[in-house]
């Protein structure tokens, strides 16, 4: 028996069907055709699903799409606006924090959510933040580099 | 797979022990979704709880708090008066995997896995908290050291849901603690964990003590041992190595690849005095 979910996904009303078995992530990319979110692990030990929800960030793959029915969904699609990257998504490329790319809507996300909560954190803190998020190609490096960019143009605008 | 979200508790009661064939409760997800991805359950009902408002509420009473079963760690994090009273109680809950499962798993969920190695657990049971079970006959209170029966048991019956979690009032001169060892600091499983909650009378003596450790048995464990030679005592050297050595005879560890038998049992005593001593000092002791 499928089930029928409202959602406000980055700011529209969206409507889709689902199975009442399928997660948020797969509803997300197969029904709502939102491919930011992508599958690493399945788990919740990779990050690459990122998504807020109602305010809370979390692993879309942990999540039901039945879940979703009246809540409100930011997505990686959802942070730019129009043609005007997000700071974050300019430093990213800025600093070549990505080569695959797999992992960087999580990150964007995850960062995001860190920088919403706090604009000024100490490398450290954003090591811990992103400590859910995995990258297999960059080393972390330049992706923490970015995110200590972008929060310093943050506070400047 | 039926998936039903009722906004009542005697609702999702009603719907558990009607259901036929496998039925589970939804917090948080986290235990739960793992355990259908990868096959170990395949759930014919779902309840999800999340939608049940009194579940979602942190409330301050007379007699302490009270924590709804359905209410994330990441909001205990952010509960301030709860930070206050119960430090070493939310280390512990906001130990629980990366941010993103923050946003999602509960404390409630956590005690009903019934993980040897769940974080909340040990700090639990070293609040003396008392677990606040809805099911078809009526309400239950129960000590949150009965609902874990071994590895991944529960005391719970068909048709029961953990409502809320209850902590007792705090005064001042009283403090927790929670400290666990990880190979990685962060997204990692404790190998030893230990939770010290610590009541302090006249000239730092104290005059209560609990500790409970994870980790080193089936089930998290009280160490009745630690309350009796802690009580009447100041923190000092010697009271340390006697806590120390109480952990460690209380310890019966698993041996793999992430710790040996030696290493947990060894560890667990000098967790014991490193927790000891940030509560200790917490409640306002001083060594
Ligand atoms: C990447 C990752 C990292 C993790 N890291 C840690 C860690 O560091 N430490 C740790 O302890 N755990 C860790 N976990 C495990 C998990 O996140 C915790 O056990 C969490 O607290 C579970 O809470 P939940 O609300 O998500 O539970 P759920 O998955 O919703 O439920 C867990 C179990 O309890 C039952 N249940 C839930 N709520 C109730 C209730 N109110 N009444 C009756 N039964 C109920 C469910 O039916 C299910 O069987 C991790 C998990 C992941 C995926
Ligand atoms: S796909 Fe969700 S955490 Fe890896
Ligand atoms: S850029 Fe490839 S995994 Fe991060």
């Amino acid at each position: 028996m499928s089930v029928m979910v409202r959602s406000k996904i980055n700011g529209d009303d969206i409507e889709f069907v689902c199975q009442p078995d399928e997660t948020l992530l797969d509803a997300l990319r197969d029904r709502a055709g939102l491919t930011g979110v992508k599958e690493g692990c399945g788990t919740g030990d990779c990050g690459a699903c990122s998504i807020m929800l109602d305010g809370a960030l979390v692993c879309s793959c942990l999540v039901l799409g039945a879940e979703a029915e009246g809540r409100s969904i930011e997505t990686v699609e959802g942070m730019a606006n129009g043609d005007q990257l997000h700071p974050l998504q300019q430093q990213f490329l800025q600093h070549a924090a990505l080569q695959c790319g797999i992992c960087t809507p999580g990150f964007l996300i995850a960062a995001k959510a860190l920088l919403d909560k706090n604009p000024d954190p100490s490398e450290e803190q954003v090591r811990y933040a992103l400590a859910g998020n995995l990258c297999r190609c960059t080393g972390y490096d330049k992706i923490v580099r970015a995110v200590l960019a972008a929060a310093k143009q943050m506070r400047k605008a | 797979m039926e998936y039903l979200a009722p906004d009542k508790t005697a609702d999702a009661v009603k719907i558990l022990a009607k259901a036929k064939g496998n039925a589970h409760v939804l917090a948080g997800g986290s235990d739960l979704l793992v355990r259908m991805k990868t096959g170990f359950i395949e759930p014919d009902l779902i309840v999800d709880i999340k939608r049940i408002k009194p579940m979602q509420e942190i409330k301050k009473t007379a007699s302490g708090f009270s924590i709804g079963a359905a209410v994330s760690c990441a909001t205990l994090g952010d509960h301030k008066p709860l930070r206050k009273a119960w430090p070493g109680l939310v280390e512990a809950a906001n130990l629980i995997g990366s941010d993103q499962i923050q946003g999602r798993c509960t404390i409630a969920g956590n005690l009903c896995n019934a993980s040897p190695a769940a974080d909340s657990i040990p700090a639990l049971i070293a609040a003396n908290a008392v677990a606040v079970v809805k099911g078809p006959k009526g309400t239950r209170r129960v000590p949150v050291e009965k609902i874990v029966t071994a590895p991944g048991k529960t005391s719970l019956k068909r048709g029961e849901i953990v409502e809320s979690i209850h902590l007792p009032k705090r005064t001042a001169k009283m403090a927790d603690a929670y400290l666990r060892f990880t190979p990685r600091t962060e997204m990692d499983i404790a190998v030893v964990s230990i939770a010290v909650n610590l009541t302090l009378g006249a000239k730092g003596v104290i005059t209560d003590a609990r500790v409970a450790l994870g980790a080193v048995a089936k089930t998290a464990i009280l160490v009745p041992a630690a309350t009796k030679l802690l009580k009447g005592n100041k923190l000092d050297e010697a009271t340390l190595d006697a806590l120390a050595a109480a952990c460690r005879a209380a310890c019966k560890p698993i041996d793999d690849k992430r710790g040996t038998v030696q290493f947990r049992t060894q560890v667990a005593g000098t967790l014991a005095k490193r927790a000891a001593l940030k509560a200790y000092t917490r409640a306002g002791g001083k060594v």
